[in-house]
C-alpha cells in the first residue's frame, strides 16, 4: 500500500486539499450518481426510421456493409446469402445468445452453426449487438456466457445482427441503457463499441481495411417481425 | 525514458538532411490535416464538445485523490487488481512479479505510450520475457528497434520500401521471392505472423485511453482490433495507465470520444472502443482470468497545481504534432523523447527535466496552430514560454542568450534610449546592406545569421515612419 498513499498524498499536496473534505467528497459522489449528460450532436436525434436511415448511412461510410431483414425469421437466409456472396464456406461461429438461438438456422440447408467461443480457425463469426448508434454507425456488443468476445475478434468476416428498435440516436442512449440493464456502476467483462472493419494507416498514412481483427464487418438490421 | 533531447539541434539538422525522412514526413502533411478538418466541419457542436471535454478533465483533475480511489474501489469489486507505481521503475518491478506470477515467456502488447515512456520492452527482454508489439506501427519499429516518432502512428517516419526490408530481414522463415512491394502486402504478412503471437502469450499489456471510476472500468480506443486481441486471449490482462486518465462517468468518457478520433485521424469514432471491467466472469466462454491496472505517477503528480496542469488534460490525440510545422520539417525522433512535437515540448521537461530537455519548448515558432487545433485546449505556446522562463531563472540558457536578453530588456524598458538607438541602427543597417536587401553575416549575431539571412531594414523605424503618417494626416485635415 505504500506506493498508493505516497501517490495519494502528492496529488493531495499538490492540490492543497486535505483527506476527508466533505465538500469535495460529496461533490464527486453526486457526479457519479447523477453521471450529468453533456453534449449530445444535433446529427442522431431523429425519428425512428430516419434514425435507422441515418445508422445504415453511417455503417457504409465506414466500409461496413448493410442489410435489412423483415424480421428475426429471415436472418439465417441474410448470413446464407452473405456467405455465398463472398465465396465463404458455409459455416460460421456464434455464441449461445438466446436471440440467436431462437432463429430457424436448421432451415437453411447445409449451414454449419458451431457454437462457443472462436479459435484460429474459424472464417466467420454472428454476434447480435445490444445497440446501435446512429450518430456514427457504431454497434454495441457485451461479453456474457452466451456472448464470447473473441468472435467479435478473430473471424475474417464479422456478421452482426441489431434490432432496428435497438438503434439509439447517441451513445448516451446506450449507456443509460447498459446502465439500466446491468445496474449502475456495474458493466460486463467487455463491452464493445464496433465502428466497421478493421483498419490501419500505419504504413505511410494508406489507410488499408482487415490489420488484426475482422477485414469485413456485416450488419443485418431487424425490423420489428 | 532513455532521452537524446539534449541533441536536439544536432538531431533537427541530421534529419532535414534525410531524404528518406522527408519523403515519409510528406504523409504527416498530406494525411492528417484535411481529414481531421472534414470531420470537425461536419460536426456543428464540436467547438461545444471541447468545452465539455476541457472541464470534465479539469473537475477530474481538481479531485483526482478522490476519483482514483472510486476507481479502484470498483476495479476491486469487479474481481481486478489495483497496482500503484509512484516511477517507472516501480512501474516495471509491478509488472514484472505479474509476469513471473503467471510463468509468462511470451507477453504481447497493445499499443502503450506510457510503456513506451517506462521503456518496459527493454527491461522484460532483460528479465528473460519476450514482448511483442503489436500495434502495426509499434510492430515494425520494435523490429528496427526504435521509439515511436509520432504518438498515434509510431513509424510514420518510415517509406514503405524500409518496411519490406525490415520485414525481409526478421521474417527470414518466409520465401524471398515474395510480393512485399505494396503497403496491401506488408499488412497481411504482419496479420499473420502476429496472428500466432496472440495464441502463444501467457499475459497481454494495454494501455489504456481512460479509466472511468463510475464503474471501474479501463477503455482502449483503437482501429486494427491488436489491443482486443492482445487482452482477450492471455489468461492475464494488464493495464497499464498513467493516473490522469481517469474519467468520471461513461458519459464524460461519450464527450471525450467525440473529439479523440476527430481530432487524431479525423474519423468520426475509431474502429474499436473497448470498455473492460475486470476478469473473465463465472460462465463466460473467454476472457482472462486475471485483470491487473497498474496505476503509474511517474512525475503527474507533481504538475498539478502548477502552471504546467492543464497538460493533464492531454488525450494523446497527436493534432499538435500533425500541425507542427516544426514537426513537419524534422520528425518526431528529433525530439529525443517518446512525446514529441508541441505536446512533448511541454511534457517531456515535466518528466525529464528542463535541464535536459530545453531545447525542446525552444523549438517551437509560437505560431499557435497546436493550441488551436487542440480537442482539449491545452494553451501549448503558454507552456512552452513558461519553460523558457524557468529555463532563464534557472540559468540553463547559453551566456550570449543571455545577455542579449538582457540587453533587450534594458531597451524595452527605456523607451527613449530605445528610440535612439534603433535611429542610429536601422539607417546604419541600410546603408551597410547595400541595397542587397539581406545580411549573410552579421557581426554578434553570428549564431543567428548561421541558419538564415537577416533581412535588411528600409532605413527609417517604425516610430519615425508612424510620426510622419500622423503629421500628414494632420496637414490632410487642415
Amino acid at each position: 500500500m505504500s506506493g498508493r498513499e505516497a501517490i495519494l498524498n502528492k496529488v493531495r499536496g499538490a492540490l492543497g486539499v486535505s483527506f476527508g473534505d466533505a465538500s469535495r467528497a460529496s461533490a464527486v459522489a453526486r457526479r457519479l450518481d447523477d453521471a450529468p449528460v453533456g453534449v449530445v450532436p444535433a446529427r442522431g436525434q431523429l425519428p425512428e426510421s430516419d434514425r435507422i436511415a441515418l445508422f445504415c448511412a453511417m455503417a457504409l461510410k465506414v466500409s461496413a456493409s448493410v442489410d435489412r431483414v423483415k424480421g428475426p425469421g429471415e436472418v439465417p437466409e441474410a448470413v446464407a446469402a452473405y456467405l455465398r456472396s463472398k465465396n465463404l464456406p458455409a459455416s460460421v461461429r456464434m455464441g449461445a445468445d438466446e436471440r440467436l438461438q431462437a432463429m430457424p438456422w436448421k432451415a437453411v440447408p447445409a449451414l454449419e452453426v458451431k457454437s462457443g467461443p472462436a479459435g484460429a480457425e474459424d472464417e466467420v463469426g454472428v454476434s447480435h449487438a445490444i445497440a446501435g448508434v446512429a450518430e456514427t454507425g457504431t454497434v454495441v456488443l457485451h461479453s456474457g456466457a452466451a456472448n464470447p468476445t473473441t468472435v467479435n475478434f478473430l473471424p475474417e468476416h464479422h456478421i452482426v445482427v441489431v434490432d432496428a428498435k435497438e438503434i439509439a440516436g447517441d451513445l448516451e442512449t446506450v449507456f443509460s441503457r447498459i446502465r439500466h440493464r446491468f445496474g449502475k456502476g456495474t458493466m460486463p467483462r467487455t463491452v464493445n463499441l464496433i465502428t466497421g472493419p478493421s483498419r490501419s494507416g500505419d504504413i505511410e498514412q494508406k489507410l488499408l481495411l482487415g490489420a488484426h481483427g475482422p477485414r469485413a464487418l456485416h450488419l443485418i438490421v431487424v425490423d420489428a417481425g | 525514458m532513455q532521452i537524446t533531447s539534449p541533441a536536439f539541434k544536432e538531431n533537427a539538422r541530421a534529419a532535414l538532411a534525410d531524404a528518406q525522412l522527408q519523403k515519409a514526413l510528406g504523409n504527416v502533411r498530406e494525411g492528417f490535416i484535411d481529414k481531421r478538418q472534414r470531420a470537425v466541419d461536419a460536426l456543428p457542436e464540436f467547438d461545444a464538445l471541447r468545452d465539455s471535454a476541457r472541464s470534465i478533465k479539469d473537475h477530474a483533475l481538481a479531485h483526482l485523490d478522490l476519483y482514483l480511489e472510486a476507481y479502484e474501489k470498483k476495479v476491486t469489486e469487479a474481481g481486478g487488481h489495483v497496482h500503484w507505481a509512484e516511477t517507472g521503475a516501480d512501474a516495471r518491478a509491478i509488472i514484472l512479479e505479474i509476469c513471473r506470477a503467471a510463468g509468462a515467456r511470451t507477453v504481447t502488447k497493445g499499443k502503450s505510450m506510457i510503456t513506451e515512456e517506462i521503456e518496459l520492452n527493454h527491461f522484460l527482454e532483460k528479465e528473460g520475457i519476450r514482448p511483442v508489439e503489436t500495434d502495426l506501427g509499434e510492430y515494425i519499429i520494435q523490429l528496427r528497434r526504435e521509439s515511436p516518432s509520432h504518438i498515434i502512428a509510431p513509424a510514420v517516419h518510415l517509406t514503405k520500401e524500409q518496411v519490406e526490408a525490415d520485414f525481409r530481414r526478421m521474417h527470414d522463415h518466409l520465401p524471398f521471392a515474395r510480393d512485399l512491394s505494396e503497403p496491401e502486402s506488408l499488412l497481411n504478412e504482419a496479420r499473420r505472423v502476429l496472428r500466432a503471437q496472440y495464441f502463444m502469450a501467457d499475459v497481454g499489456i494495454t494501455g489504456a485511453n481512460f479509466l472511468v471510476a463510475e464503474t471501474g472500468s479501463s477503455v482502449i480506443v483503437t482501429n486494427e482490433g491488436n489491443g482486443d486481441l492482445t487482452q482477450i486471449l492471455p489468461r492475464v490482462h494488464v493495464v497499464v495507465a498513467s493516473i490522469e486518465k481517469i474519467v468520471p462517468t461513461l458519459e464524460d468518457m461519450g464527450q471525450i470520444l467525440r473529439v479523440l478520433a476527430r481530432s487524431a485521424t479525423g474519423q468520426d469514432m475509431s474502429v474499436y472502443t473497448t470498455v473492460s471491467t475486470g476478469p473473465r466472469r463465472p460462465g463466460d466462454p473467454d476472457g482472462p482470468d486475471e485483470y491487473h491496472v497498474v496505476l503509474v505517477d511517474n512525475g503527474r503528480s507533481a504538475m498539478l497545481g502548477t502552471e504546467f496542469q492543464d497538460m493533464l488534460r492531454c488525450i494523446r490525440c497527436g493534432a499538435c504534432m500533425n500541425h507542427c510545422p516544426v514537426y513537419h520539417a524534422v520528425g518526431g525522433h528529433a525530439y529525443g523523447s517518446v512525446y514529441p512535437g508541441p505536446m512533448g515540448a511541454v511534457l517531456t521537461p515535466s518528466l525529464v527535466g528542463v535541464d535536459k530537455a530545453g531545447h525542446l519548448p525552444n523549438a517551437s515558432t509560437f505560431c499557435g496552430r497546436c493550441e488551436a487545433v487542440c480537442p482539449m485546449r491545452i494553451p501549448l505556446p503558454k507552456m512552452m514560454r513558461h519553460w523558457r522562463e524557468r529555463e532563464f531563472s534557472r540559468g540553463l540558457n547559453p551566456a550570449t542568450q543571455r545577455y542579449g536578453l538582457r540587453a533587450w530588456a534594458l531597451f524595452a524598458r527605456h523607451p527613449r534610449l530605445y528610440r535612439l538607438a534603433t535611429a542610429i541602427a536601422i539607417p546604419a543597417l541600410s546603408l551597410f546592406s547595400a541595397g542587397k536587401g539581406r545580411f549573410r553575416h552579421l557581426p554578434l549575431a553570428g549564431g543567428w545569421t548561421k541558419h538564415r539571412d537577416m533581412p535588411a531594414p528600409e532605413g527609417r523605424t517604425f516610430m519615425q515612419q508612424w510620426r510622419d503618417r500622423d503629421a500628414l494626416k494632420q496637414g490632410g485635415q487642415a
